[in-house]
């Protein structure tokens, strides 16, 4: 909060609304901003179960990129980075989009391959992309250790500049007091236990605050969505794992871009303020309680040690986890349900920072007319039983 | 960090497993016979619950045999554990499958089920 008056005004839940959206992480507010602003639709809640934007949204490394190898990831990506770069005009507050560029590290033969390869598929994509040799990495990165002596030396890396990382409670707090000022209704402390059924027609759901009726239902709970989905009896190619990051204490500016390795499994950038931002992979098996192993937290600290030795003068100072849902294909299920009237935005893994305008931009207008994006199409929950390309992590440039 | 309880090692550290999933989902007897959408299932779809879970660990710097764990996927309680041969441990009464630590009596789980 900036200033005297808060940025969005805290309401009491309504007997129905057109649309109700389960979670306020940075998808259901800005899925609720793009409703009312772009659909006309402003008969909207937000339900949360805890505080506004205290999830996932709260918890990320904060990094945005659009890179993605999938033509359809490229495609999602890219839209949700194109609307980043107007999204501090387009809500009248900042976000702190800091275009700092993001590195993504290769480390074996078959990494420098897949980077190359995906490079080339970024800028048939119209995506900016590019090859850096290991003095190219050193240029831009100091204090890396390039030397081929390491266990998994830098042999390159791919490079987008306009990449970068936001500051994520403003874009959270951006996009709730713009849903607000359009009459959207943030209810925090508000649960939702289950649903109310008509048929196969979603109409509502149950509250730690009594029932609500809704005209539609979208689920934004990153993480939790097959926990509300199994009280319908809707099983959902989804598993919870817990993902956790860590920041160091304050430092003199030592990186001023972000460097992100799958192989090693380590990514990281400076905040303003100086800390180390430091992610990692998610914990190997499933899981709701938000603190990670301290074996995750090993791997990560003893990957950015022998990336750059200068962190070893670093200290920890917190650690913190959330919980994220990841599917099969590492990709996000975008779209609507065997239940009428119930829709679907999860799995986006340990991913869905980045895409948060887009997944808002095309998951309110997916709602708003019935009907996938053409952006989310292959998004869809029927993807698993069509006969797509699944079980394609590599595909979507991302490792778990 | 786990101790996982390996039916024949004793407790053990995570770092010294690979996490093997849901417990107990068996290939389909006639994969024929199912169609497209129960063959994804069984590819795809996995239970996820918050709360008690009968999952499959296999202790690769240990015996390197798999074992079935019940665990809480919450708070990490594990109430059970036992070779992956028997039954896999029912995440609603928190029975079968063997005995978290072998050198004391069964600690079932005391809100068994799914967690509100
Ligand atoms: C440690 C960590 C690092 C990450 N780093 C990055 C990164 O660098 N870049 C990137 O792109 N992504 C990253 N991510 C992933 C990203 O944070 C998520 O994909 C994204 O935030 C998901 O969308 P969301 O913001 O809506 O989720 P959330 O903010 O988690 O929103 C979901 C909300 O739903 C609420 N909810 C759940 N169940 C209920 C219910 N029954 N009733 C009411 N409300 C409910 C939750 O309380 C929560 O507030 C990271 C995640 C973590 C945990
Ligand atoms: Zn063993």
């Amino acid at each position: 909060m900036t200033g005297d008056a808060p940025l969005w005004r805290r309401r009491e839940p309504e007997a129905g609304y057109d649309v109700v959206i389960v979670g306020s992480g940075g998808h259901g507010l800005a899925t609720a901003y793009y409703l009312a602003r772009e659909h006309g639709i402003r008969d909207v809640a937000v339900l949360e179960r805890g505080w506004l934007a205290g999830g996932n949204m709260a918890r990320n490394t904060a990094i945005i990129r659009s890179n993605y190898l999938w033509d359809a990831s490229a495609g999602i990506y890219e839209h949700a980075l194109g609307l980043w770069e107007g999204l501090e005009e387009e809500l009248g507050r900042p976000v702190l989009l800091s275009q700092r560029g993001v590195l993504n590290l290769a480390h074996t033969t078959h990494d420098v391959r897949e980077s190359v390869r995906r490079v080339n598929a970024n800028r048939l994509n119209g995506i900016d992309a590019e090859w850096l040799d290991p003095e190219e990495v050193k240029k831009l990165v100091p204090i890396i250790d390039i030397t081929p002596a390491l266990r998994y030396p830098v042999l390159g890396a791919t490079y987008q500049p306009r990449a970068g990382i936001a500051k994520h409670d403003l874009v959270a707090w951006a996009f709730a007091a713009a849903a607000d000022a359009l009459g959207v209704h943030l209810i925090e402390d508000c649960e939702v236990t289950g649903f109310q059924r008509r048929g196969d027609r979603v109409v509502g759901v149950e509250t730690g605050r009594g029932p609500i009726a809704a005209g539609r239902v979208a689920l934004c709970a990153a993480g939790h969505t097959s926990v509300l989905t199994d009280r319908l009896g809707l099983r959902l190619p989804l598993q919870s794992h817990p993902l956790q990051a860590l920041v160091t204490q304050l430092l003199e500016p030592v990186i001023d871009t972000v460097v992100m390795s799958n192989t090693v499994h380590v990514y990281v950038s400076q905040a303003d303020k100086g800390e180390l931002v430091l992610g990692a992979g998610i914990d190997a098996y499933n899981g709701y309680g938000r603190r990670g192993s301290f074996a995750t937290i090993e791997h990560q600290v003893a990957a950015a040690v022998a990336l750059f030795p200068v962190f070893e003068h670093a200290e920890l100072l917190r650690t913190w986890g959330g919980i994220v849902d990841v599917t099969p294909d590492a990709s996000p299920i975008i779209g609507r349900t065997p239940y009428e009237g119930l829709y679907l935005n999860c799995g986006w893994g340990t991913g869905g920072f980045k895409a948060t305008p887009g997944a808002g931009h095309v998951f309110a207008d997916t709602i708003a007319n019935d009907r996938p994006h053409p952006l989310a199409e292959p998004f869809g929950l029927d993807r698993f039983a069509a006969g797509a390309l699944v079980d394609e992590h590599g595909a979507a440039a991302v490792a778990h | 960090m786990l101790l996982i309880p390996c039916p024949w090692c004793g407790p053990r550290d995570e770092a010294e497993f690979r996490y093997g999933g849901q417990a107990g989902v068996a290939h389909p007897q006639d994969p024929w016979a199912l169609d497209d959408r129960a063959w994804a299932d069984y590819l795809f779809v996995r239970d996820n619950p918050e709360g008690w879970f009968a999952e499959r660990w296999f202790h690769t710097s240990g015996c390197r045999r798999w074992c079935h764990v019940l665990r809480d996927t919450v708070d990490n309680r594990i109430a059970a554990s036992g070779p992956a041969t028997t039954q896999a441990p029912d995440p609603g009464t928190g029975r079968g499958g063997g005995r978290a630590d072998p050198s004391s009596p069964a600690t079932a789980p005391t809100t068994p089920g799914r967690r509100a």
